[in-house]
């Protein structure tokens, strides 16, 4: 099983709270921090985004994040590094890699899975990438043992039951049309998604993205389908509290990931 | 690494769909709807009376003889797309894909702009068409621009600024995207180059096409013959792809892209992305960006904002790697110079896009036979670009 599935089949009741930082936002030791204490607070899976110059697919709040970092002159081998730190600490929570195309395709794609397997991740998730271009990263990713997440977004339509079919980890369902950023409401059939999602492919975990922000959402979330992503959020608060950001960020997570666990 | 076998709009190993899946129906019903008109004759029909009857088509072939004697080598021709309505080249497109959006029901054109030709050219096109039309342009661009923001808002456009990144063309595009995801059903997204997710950089292709279309019937008219060398700038590449298109298959014909090097190929200030970048994906496409060893996509440089752009058209990268198509890098002082070398030696004000071509003629002409022909695209006029280089010369004049 990969280790994307074991964080959805470890978690209390199968349900996933899954948060989102930009590593190296406000710095790389403070993600580390982080990261472990957003472990500590009921992560599932934590998703930890490589800066990229020109994020197309966020808002405004993650937009800045990415800058931040790559004013801290962050690279692609400092994440893996700073994973590999974690890992030999001993924290074992589930991650995955969040970026855009270029940053694995420049990297080297082979490279990047390779690199990716030592350091203990599991996987990729590349909002530049549809399902049409996927297999030039996936075939890469499968045999190093990792996933490349698919997603699925409220226009997708008929091309549902495709990319539900050779989805592997889990299903990224984006709640909403526009980019990343926290919204008051969400529109979209989510049940309707999960059940075209499952219709294709029956036990792969749904998790919902984009614009979530309470514990109420949260578990709405977790009830429809098998997760919550919540970055727009977390990023705001590391964005206004700087270094000052690990408890607070922390106490956050608990009580999302309680909200997401008690469903 | 071989691209996904279910990858479409494929030049070579360049182009492709590298976008949010948010979008992927969009540029599936736009490919659709493209398919199903190209051929139709009531659609070509109409965009031929758009053409001729509002644009002003066809241009003229112009034979620019004070500049042939003057570098004494092969005789020059300017493709005057200048003469255009709107003053360029990228009314071609505009018109098209304006005429496609209606047809696909859309009611709103959205699109990024660099220099700000695009941009009126899409307020233009939304204007006759009873459309509505948002703009976006990068904060330093609409500094450099001040005449063409006020021109897009004088057609109806709204005109968004965009701080992010380097505030330039590429976070222009970025942002337009932004905007296309956040509203699909009514809105069409005007893309102006022969670039971003298939099949945009076939259908601007397509529109532009119309360049060469004429210049090689223009060219045999007058000389009897093909040109020897067909000499167009390089940003995305839609006036030179277009200015290519039908000699593709002409083997004798040299075809030359020339690239804005800024400062210089050997300086991080340059926009030159043949000469300079690498492989990567970027902008729904696979192709050549001006990058750091990360990816990162480079803040590029050039004294004109609509060769101020990291990446190139999928079309020329293809080109460029079978060796179809050279791309030369021309520097801000060689632009700038043959920008008022041709206001002097012809009376045409060149953009300064288009300067970059003629700087490159200046070059290779005298390095010909007098009976060897050039063909110059000028893509644009220069009027946008006076005050700019009279500041550049010195000078204490604003808009």
């Amino acid at each position: 099983m990969s280790s994307i599935r074991q964080a959805f089949a470890q978690s209390p009741n199968g349900k996933a709270f899954i948060p989102f930082v930009t590593v190296g936002d406000p710095t790389i030791a403070v993600t580390e921090q982080l990261v472990k204490a957003m472990a500590g607070a009921g992560a599932d899976l934590i998703e930890l985004g490589v800066p990229f110059s020109d994020p197309t697919a966020e808002g405004p709040v993650i937009q800045d994040a990415n800058i931040r970092a790559l004013c801290n002159h962050v690279t692609t081998d400092d994440v893996f590094n700073m994973v590999a730190r974690l890992r030999a600490g001993g924290c074992t929570v589930p991650m995955v890699i969040m970026t855009y195309a270029n940053v694995v395709f420049s990297y080297g794609i082979e490279r990047f899975a390779q690199r990716e397997r030592e350091v203990g991740l599991a996987g990729v998730i590349l909002p530049d990438v549809p399902h049409e271009e996927k297999a030039e990263f996936s075939e890469v990713f499968a045999a190093q043992g990792l996933d490349v997440v698919s997603l699925i977004a409220p226009t997708s339509y008929e091309r549902i039951r495709t990319i539900a079919a050779d989805a592997t980890g889990f299903v990224y369902i984006v709640s909403s049309l526009g980019v990343t950023g926290v919204r008051s409401e969400i529109t979209s059939d989510i049940p309707g998604m999960v059940k075209l999602i499952h219709e294709a492919n029956p036990h792969i975990p749904c998790a919902v993205g984009f614009g979530i922000s309470t514990p109420e959402q949260a578990a709405h979330m977790a009830v429809v389908s098998d997760g919550a992503i919540v970055g727009s959020a977390i990023v705001r608060m590391i964005g206004e509290l700087g270094e000052g950001c690990v408890e607070p960020v922390a106490a956050y997570v608990r009580k999302m990931a309680e909200a997401v666990h008690r469903v | 690494m071989a691209n996904s076998p279910t990858s479409r709009g494929r030049f070579g190993i360049h182009g492709g769909q590298y976008i949010p899946e948010t979008l992927m129906n969009a540029v599936i019903e736009l490919e659709e709807a493209y398919d199903r008109y190209k051929d139709d004759p009531a659609f070509n029909a109409e965009l031929t009376e758009l053409f001729n009857g509002y644009a002003g088509r066809p241009s003229l072939l112009y034979f620019a003889a004070n500049m042939t004697v003057d570098l004494g080598g092969a005789k020059v021709y300017l493709k005057r797309e200048d003469l255009n309505h709107t003053g360029a080249h990228k009314i071609n497109n505009v018109l098209g894909q304006a005429l496609l959006a209606k047809r696909m029901g859309k009611t709103r054109l959205i699109a990024e702009t660099g220099a700000g030709q695009h941009g009126v050219a899409t307020a233009t096109a939304a204007a006759l068409m009873g459309m509505e039309c948002v703009v976006y342009m990068g904060v330093e661009d609409m500094e450099r621009q001040a005449l063409n923001v006020y021109r897009m808002r004088l057609l109806g456009a709204e005109v968004r600024g965009v701080s992010a990144g380097t505030g330039t063309l590429k976070d222009a595009v970025s942002e337009t995207f932004r905007e296309w995801t956040n509203r699909i059903d009514d809105t069409h997204y005007c893309l102006g180059s022969v670039m971003g997710p298939h099949p945009f950089p076939t259908i601007v292709r397509d529109f532009q096409a119309v360049i060469s279309r004429e210049a090689r019937a223009q060219c045999l008219a007058a000389e009897g013959k093909l040109p020897d060398a067909v000499l167009a700038c390089v940003g995305g590449g839609s006036n030179a792809i277009g200015s290519f298109y039908h000699f593709i298959g002409d083997e004798g014909v040299r075809l030359i892209g020339c690239e804005a090097a800024g400062r210089g190929i050997d300086t991080w200030e340059t926009a030159a992305t043949m000469n300079t970048g690498k492989l990567g994906i970027f902008h729904g496409m696979k192709s050549y960006f001006c990058q750091d060893e990360y990816g990162q996509i480079a803040p590029v440089y050039s004294i004109s904002a609509g060769l101020d752009y990291p990446g190139v058209g999928p079309e020329h990268a293809m080109l460029h790697d079978s060796g179809r198509a050279e791309y030369v890098p021309v520097t801000d002082d060689e632009a700038v110079d043959a920008f008022e070398y041709l206001s002097r030696t012809e009376g045409v004000i060149p953009a300064i896009e288009s300067a970059h071509a003629v700087a490159h003629a200046i070059k290779l002409a005298p390095t010909m036979r007098p009976d060897q022909v050039i063909i110059v695209t000028l893509s644009g006029r220069g009027d946008k670009d006076v005050a700019a280089i009279a500041r550049y010369r010195g000078e204490d004049l604003h808009e």
